[in-house]
């Protein structure tokens, strides 16, 4: 039943020209990037080659790509997760879900899988480019797994609020206003943390990319990837919540 | 099963905010029976059918269907409803074979029994030949066959169908109306309406609903004896004491409406029109007009809603 519902959203999305157009977009960005970044580190090689334990090809292409990978990620994440029940509520298919016998969780893990898979799309997408490297130059493939499960969980998490924030309301534009200020707000909240003092590291722990980071150093930390994952739960579980009250409410 | 109970309702009652859309109704439904719901807009039609349909939670109330406590075992109960929105729920951007197969799937069907199924119902609701057109781009009748074809696709023994002819042109109208009553046959059938017309054309029940009370339940036929002429309006240039009509035999009661009209209530199938003609003639009453006046629907509601008060 899930993956009914998970198919039928992606099909979705492919129906639309939104996702072809965000996966051009998308590459195109990146790979304009990777191409910056590549030149950058042949242009850095005759020195590097000189130093000691030197940054390899993986921490100075692979990572810095990810990294402006998880800010389009960012940006562009409200838009796929826009209209995932709000549109629903609008033109009045959601009563079809509701009508079905099938649960709120259901309906709500069918569409956040619909949606992942076609953020995994974008990220193996993505992954592609600094694999390439791999035909010509020693590649840390540790360092370049850790970085895309960031990505991916990181993904995971822009997915959840934006699918939480849809349940809201319904109006798409709206769902999207909300889930791009709230991500932002989670992405700079550790501005305020720079300092010592214990409020100031709550704030940099709640931050999002802090995890991210980690990972794309390639330091595995389970406390991170439990993170995004109690993230992911909690918007989840509120969006499920908010959908049980629709039908009390509405 | 003919006459076996499919939905039973008890004492349900729904509210937004302030405002009590749905006042402790009770109704039952058997196979069998189409059963029309009848209203003004905002008499709570359509909420009670989205509580039915599980789509919207009652503030109190039972709803029993086929057996299975709706609100208890939501999925049981909810394979055995088949329910058609106000707006059929069809996403635009798929075809109409798309469609059907994810509605199908979505009820629990495998793979081969919805190839079926969607044979069956395309057959049934005459969309074989739009199989592969895009939903978006059909007409708003098609659009609504396709829903009822959904809500069939399960073959659940009771459909609720909120408004199934908004938008259906006068000869889809008949085949809607008839593949309806065939439907009544085997199944138990809940329609929402505000058309007496369609009420008396597809429906062997009707129940009003006003302001969220049910104001009447019963068989069409009992419905139809109310609706009966039982009004005479007559126009009188020179009209004798409000008394003297009374006294006409036949009459009830009289309405006087100003500037010479009267309206004459009385006991259907015995209309004192002779009665009038005769005395307007020897009294000199210089009859202008004699109108038999049948109640409309919202003379239906009047009638009844009045009564209610009264009784």
């Amino acid at each position: 039943m899930i993956f009914t519902i998970a198919a039928r959203e992606l099909r979705g999305l492919f129906l639309s020209p939104l996702a072809w157009t965000l996966l051009a977009v998308v590459q195109g960005l990146l790979a304009w990037i990777f191409l910056v970044l590549v030149g950058d580190f042949r242009n850095l090689q005759g020195r590097l080659a000189a130093l000691d334990n030197a940054p390899g090809v993986t921490d100075l292409v692979a990572a810095p790509l990810f990294r402006v990978a998880a800010w389009v990620l960012l940006l562009l994440a409200p838009l796929l997760t826009m209209r995932l029940l709000s549109e629903e509520r609008r033109t009045g298919t959601l009563d079809l879900l509701l009508s079905a016998p099938i649960g709120s969780t259901a309906i709500i893990l069918g569409k956040y899988l619909g949606v992942m898979a076609f953020l995994s799309v974008m990220i193996a997408m993505i992954a592609l480019m600094p694999l390439v490297l791999a035909a010509g130059a020693p590649l840390d493939f540790g360092k370049l797994l850790a970085g895309l499960l960031g990505l991916i969980l990181l993904a995971g998490s822009f997915a959840a609020a934006g699918l939480y924030l849809s349940a809201l309301t319904t109006q798409p534009a709206l769902a999207a206003a909300a889930t791009f200020g709230l991500l932002l707000l989670l992405w700079v909240i550790d501005m305020a943390g720079t300092s010592q003092k214990t409020a100031g590291s709550l704030f940099a722990y709640l931050s999002l990319p802090r995890h991210f980071d980690a990972l794309l150093l390639g330091l595995f930390d389970s406390a991170d990837v439990a993170y995004y994952l109690l993230f992911v739960v909690a918007c989840l579980g509120l969006a499920i919540r908010r959908l049980d009250d629709a039908r009390l409410r509405d | 099963m003919k006459g076996e109970i499919l939905v039973q309702v008890e004492r349900l009652t729904r509210s937004y905010g302030d405002i009590r859309a749905v006042d402790e109704i009770n109704f039952t439904l058997r196979t069998g029976e189409v059963l029309g719901f009848l209203g003004l807009n905002g008499a709570g039609k359509s909420t009670t059918m989205r509580m039915l349909a599980g789509v919207l939670a009652p503030d109190a109330g039972r709803i029993t269907i086929h057996g299975v406590d709706l609100l208890d075992q939501p999925r049981q109960a909810k394979q055995a409803i088949g329910y058609l929105p106000e707006q059929p729920p069809l996403y635009r951007e798929m075809t109409v074979d798309e469609q059907l197969h994810y509605s199908a799937r979505l009820h629990g069907l495998d793979r081969a029994a919805c190839r079926q199924a969607l044979l069956r119902v395309k057959d049934c609701c005459g969309l074989v030949d739009v199989g592969r057109r895009l939903i978006g781009n059909l007409s708003k009748g098609y659009r609504q066959r396709v829903g009822l074809a959904q809500a069939l696709l399960h073959d659940p023994p009771v459909l609720v169908l909120d408004e199934p002819t908004v938008g259906l042109d006068p000869i889809q109208l008949r085949e809607m109306r008839e593949l309806i009553r065939r439907l009544g046959r085997d199944h138990g059938v809940i329609l929402s309406t505000h058309l007496l017309p369609e009420v008396q054309a597809a429906c062997t029940h009707v129940q009003i609903m006003q302001a969220g009370r049910l104001v009447y339940a019963g068989a069409l036929a009992d419905l139809e004896q109310r609706r009966r002429s039982t009004h005479l309006r007559v126009g009188l240039n020179a009209p004798p004491p409000v008394a003297s009509l009374a006294q006409l035999p036949g009459v009830v009661q009289v309405e006087d409406l100003g500037h010479g009209r009267f309206r004459l209530h009385h006991a259907s199938g015995v209309a004192p029109h002779q009665a009038v003609l005769e005395r307007a003639c020897a009294d000199g009453w210089d009859l202008w007009e004699m109108t038999p006046e049948h109640a409309g629907l919202e003379q239906i509601f009047v009638d009844l809603t009045l009564g209610e008060a009264a009784a």
